[in-house]
């Protein structure tokens, strides 16, 4: 962090005007693009979420009636999935990235990735006109026969809504795979990767399967709601459980997709401030090929007891069982990267040791719902809501918040504030789990989800959720307040303050437009951290060369 | 009904006690993760802190195989285990009991209805003695409903358009909650109930008291009144497939498939008859869709079941049976046992009595008795 000035020309500034932003093919912008649209929409749920975090303080119905509720949790479900965690870190940080690890100038389809955005941003808007309409009440997981027969709202308009985000979806899982195929630089071969990249791709791959699947089942419900054919609705001939078999095998993945690239942002976050190589590079970058595989035949899980055969049950129960193992290994992984490196304790890496605590926790309920018996008794209980909120608010959003402050310096050329970056990694991690730690009591207890009135003796715990849920909120505000600040008065980052590797670091912060002068030529592995001996490593030493045991 | 703040559940039957011990296994292993994971990392990061003067030395080359086999194939044992134990009671709670008392549930928004063996009724709760297994027979007239009962940890999806069962048995007399798990719609939070658990005298007594309809009773009047009998008479009339001894025999389809006449299939015949026609006869019998409910559907096929088959020998055309299982008797012997009988007390039956006209929709049907045909039963 020696000589402190911007770089005359970036990205940022290379053009002014409203269009070069809005017509923008830069990798670059079209992520921050992302990065506005995202946080908005985050708190947009989120306020829905402290709404009816504050009605359930009560077991009765006093802030708002059911109508109101059931509109709010729909609001808060659809929009925290479709418009913020599915696209989140791909979106913004794989779009912001990728390229530069890869050492391309842009991504193979720059103009197609505009495209996606602009898709995005399409069903968002119709997602928000649905709500503003009268909003929706199915849950974001639309079930028929209820969303076909009985939903009195906007199904159409949302359906629609959440069917045209797929598809930018679609385009950013194409783009990053023909990105990662095509345009690595010369002597990036693919054991050279960053982890990142493999998870982006494993990711993508995910994408691309998996989102037609959605698609066809909202074309479904659209054509049963709006020209009566009998597809769901058994009154018309049709199977109710078929909606859930679709629904799902797009839905489980998806859980992948949101935590497959948190996961890579904690593998280059913890070798960086262990300045270790990660361990067992290979098993990591595979078993995020292993997850993404095994994630399309565990659907069936969701639907223990929905109807489906017993025979299917077991089936899904053993095949669950197997994705605990490559996410165990990934666990282990990170845990002795720690062991004899050099630590030190910046935001990122609090995020990133926070997302290893909640996500262990969050995936080892996991297997509570995979043991069929014990999954019958908590399914569609408060222990679901905390289960997924482990692993999707606990892990998709702590590697979300680990990686922008990470590269925040890149993206913008300074720095956060230290110190309040760290504070607001310590109140999500305890509003997070005094929000959500109770809910799992409650869920063993039997209080259903979808709930607003309850039986008294729930109250409790309820009570406890709520504030946890006050605090969460104030660590989400705090990052928003001194990030923005930071854009005019944090401190000028230079090219690579965290002597972390990776050829994103090689440019100057902020990049320009295309990246690299030069195409960058890669002559070792990623995470090349030099040996640690037995002192401290001085500030200053970089530049590896030497190569080290793995 | 105990409403004080407690942090573990009620267990009021076995399975209750047999799902809280893989749940306590379950706690036992993830919180030894949880705290393994905790540990290290706040031991490591305390120890190699930056600037801490420790050994940092790895030995180059030191084959990590051996660990990275021991924690994949530990935890791949576990969740073995996990899989195997849960899997187990899983296929226990799925096991039907002999001689269980039979429950129809019926699932509307937003209230459960259930009807008991002898015709009666009640809503949002229901009473069952202690100490016998009980067997509920679900369906749903709207959109997907769950019955749920924390104390026994036993959850079922009620569907509509098919029954579904659940089974358990409780072990502890008392008053618990009952909830639908399932969204459902605005009141979907109000559509719970409580599951009295009583003694069996007491329950005993309680099913005789109030008005109530025997469903074999109340279904051999919809049949009636709906006509069946004009064309599902005995002695047999070869344009319809005769109905005595039916229920639990494997039936031929035309299409060449074969079932077996469970309740769902009797149920599938009178609301959709023209899906799955018996070998050897016409589509003609038209559709009941819409004019009985699903509470008349749970009295007719009652009423179905106890049908006997009559003798053999005597004439009867050989319409579809080919497995030949006996009727299950059970149905039969309850029936015939019915004491005081019907009671002709109206019960509440909020369903829609249409008129007794055989169809609504004109272009398929048939007045049923038609002129003597050209086509021939089978066989
Ligand atoms: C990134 C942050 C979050 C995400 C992605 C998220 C996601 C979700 C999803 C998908 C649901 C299911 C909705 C449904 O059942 O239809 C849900 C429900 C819920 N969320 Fe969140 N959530 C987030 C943050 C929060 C926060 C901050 C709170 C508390 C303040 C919260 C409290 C709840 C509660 C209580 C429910 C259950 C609603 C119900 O079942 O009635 N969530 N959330
Ligand atoms: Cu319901």
């Amino acid at each position: 962090m020696s000589t402190a000035e911007l770089p005359k020309r970036h990205y940022l500034n290379a053009d002014y005007n409203i269009w070069s932003w809005l017509l923008t093919t830069d990798h670059k912008r079209i992520g921050i693009l992302y990065m506005i649209s995202l946080t908005l929409f985050f708190f947009v749920g989120g306020a829905a979420a402290i709404l009816f975090r504050v009605e359930l303080l009560t077991p009765e119905a006093d802030l708002v009636v059911s109508p109101t509720y059931n509109r709010l949790f729909t609001l808060h479900g659809v929009v925290m999935v479709f418009f913020f965690l599915v696209p989140s870190i791909p979106a913004v940080l794989g779009n912001f990235l990728i390229p530069m690890m890869i050492g391309a100038r842009d991504l193979a389809f720059p103009r197609l990735n505009l495209l996606s955005w602009y898709l995005f941003m399409a069903g968002g808007l119709l997602a928000i006109w649905a709500i503003v309409r009268g909003g929706v009440d199915t849950g974001w997981t639309f079930y028929t026969p209820y969303s076909t027969t009985e939903s009195n709202s906007q199904v159409m308009a949302m359906a629609v809504g959440v069917f045209v985000a797929g598809f930018s979806s679609i385009l950013t899982g194409l783009n990053i795979i023909v990105t990662t195929h095509t345009m690595r630089t010369q002597g990036m071969t693919w054991f050279r990767l960053p982890l990142f990249v493999w998870a982006h791709y494993a990711t993508s791959i995910i994408m691309v399967l998996g989102t037609p699947v959605l698609a066809i089942s909202l074309v479904l419900i659209a054509l049963e709601r709006g020209l009566g054919i009998g597809v769901f609705d058994p009154k018309l001939g049709g199977d109710p459980l078929l909606f859930q078999h679709l629904f799902w095998f797009y839905s489980h993945p998806a859980v992948y997709i949101m935590i497959l690239p948190s996961m890579a942002v904690v593998s280059e976050i913890i070798p960086c401030f262990s300045r270790k190589p990660i361990f067992g590079y290979k098993m990591i970058a595979l078993s995020s090929v292993a997850i993404a595989v095994l994630g399309f035949l565990v659907w069936g899980h969701h639907m223990f007891v929905s109807g489906q055969s017993v025979f299917a049950g077991l089936i899904f129960s053993f095949l669950s069982m197997l994705v605990a193992i490559p996410s165990a290994v990934k666990v282990f992984n990170w845990t002795a990267t720690l062991y004899k490196g050099s630590i030190s304790l910046e935001t990122p890496m609090l995020y990133a040791l926070g997302f290893i605590g909640l996500f262990t926790l969050g995936g080892l309920t996991g297997l509570f719902l995979a043991t069929l018996a014990v999954d019958v008794h908590v399914h569609d209980t408060y222990f679901i809501v905390a289960h997924f909120h482990y692993i999707m608010v606990g892990g998709a959003v702590m590697g979300y918040l680990g990686g922008i402050h990470f590269w925040w310096p890149k993206m913008t050329g300074r720095m956060y504030p230290e110190w309040w970056g760290r504070i607001s990694a310590v109140i999500v991690f305890v509003g997070f789990n005094l929000t959500f730690f109770p809910q799992f009591v409650l869920g063993y207890l039997g209080m259903p989800r979808r709930y607003h009135i309850y039986p008294e003796e729930f109250q409790v715990l309820n009570v406890m959720s709520s504030a946890g849920a006050s605090i969460l909120g104030l660590g989400y505000l705090l990052p928003l307040c001194y990030l923005i600040w930071s854009l005019k008065y944090g401190k000028v980052a230079g090219p690579n303050p965290w002597k972390a590797t990776g050829l994103e670091w090689t440019t100057p912060s902020p990049p320009s437009t295309f990246n690299f002068d030069e195409p960058p030529v890669v002559t070792e592995p990623a995470y090349n951290y030099p040996p640690l001996d037995d002192s401290s490593l001085p500030h200053e030493t970089s530049d590896p060369t030497a190569s080290t045991p793995s | 009904m105990d409403t004080s703040f407690r942090l573990f559940p009620d267990a009021a039957s076995d399975m209750a006690d047999q799902v809280d011990r893989l749940y306590f296994f379950l706690l036992a292993v993830s919180s030894f993760f949880t705290l393994l994971i905790f540990v290290l990392i706040v031991f490591f990061v305390l120890k190699y802190r930056r600037g801490a003067k420790v050994n940092r030395y790895l030995t180059p080359g030191k084959s990590v195989l051996a660990l990275e086999l021991t924690w994949s194939l530990i935890p791949l044992g576990l969740t073995m285990i996990m899989f195997g134990w849960g899997a187990n009671l899983f296929l226990k709670l799925h096991d039907s009991p002999p001689d269980p008392i039979e429950i129809n549930v019926l699932a509307r928004r937003w209230f459960w209805r259930m009807q008991h063996s002898n015709g009666k009724r009640e809503d949002q709760a229901l009473h069952i003695p202690v100490g016998q297994p009980v067997k509920l027979r679900m369906i749903s007239e709207d959109v997907i409903h769950s019955f749920y009962v924390p104390a026994f940890r036993v959850k079922q999806d009620v569907l509509p358009g098919r029954y579904t069962t659940l089974g358990f048995e409780p072990n502890k007399v008392g008053t618990f909650h009952l909830f639908c798990a399932e969204y459902c719609g605005d009141n979907h939070s109000g559509m719970k109930g409580q599951i009295i658990v009583m003694e069996p005298a007491e329950y005993a007594e309680w099913l005789q008291g109030g008005p109530s309809e025997a469903p074999e009773v109340a279904g051999k009047k919809l049949f009636e009144e709906y006509r069946c009998a004009s064309c599902h008479t005995s002695p047999v009339n070869p344009r319809c497939p005769p109905l005595e001894g039916l229920y639990g025999r494997t039936v031929k389809l035309t299409d060449g498939r074969t079932v077996i006449a469970d309740d769902d299939y009797l149920r599938r015949s009178i609301v959709d008859p023209a899906a799955e026609v018996v070998a050897g006869f016409q589509p003609i019998m038209p559709t009941f869709k819409g004019q009985l409910g699903e509470e008349s559907i749970f009295a007719l096929t009652a009423y179905l079941k106890t049908l006997e088959a009559p003798t053999p020998g005597a004439g009867q055309a050989g319409e579809a049976a080919i497995g030949d299982t006996p009727p299950s008797d059970t149905d039969s012997k309850e029936a015939d046992s019915k004491e005081a009988g019907p009671e002709p007390a109206p019960s509440r039956d909020d369903e829609p009595r249409l008129p007794a006209a055989p169809s609504l929709d004109p272009p398929r049907d048939p007045s049923p008795p038609e002129p003597p045909s050209k086509e021939n039963p089978a066989s």
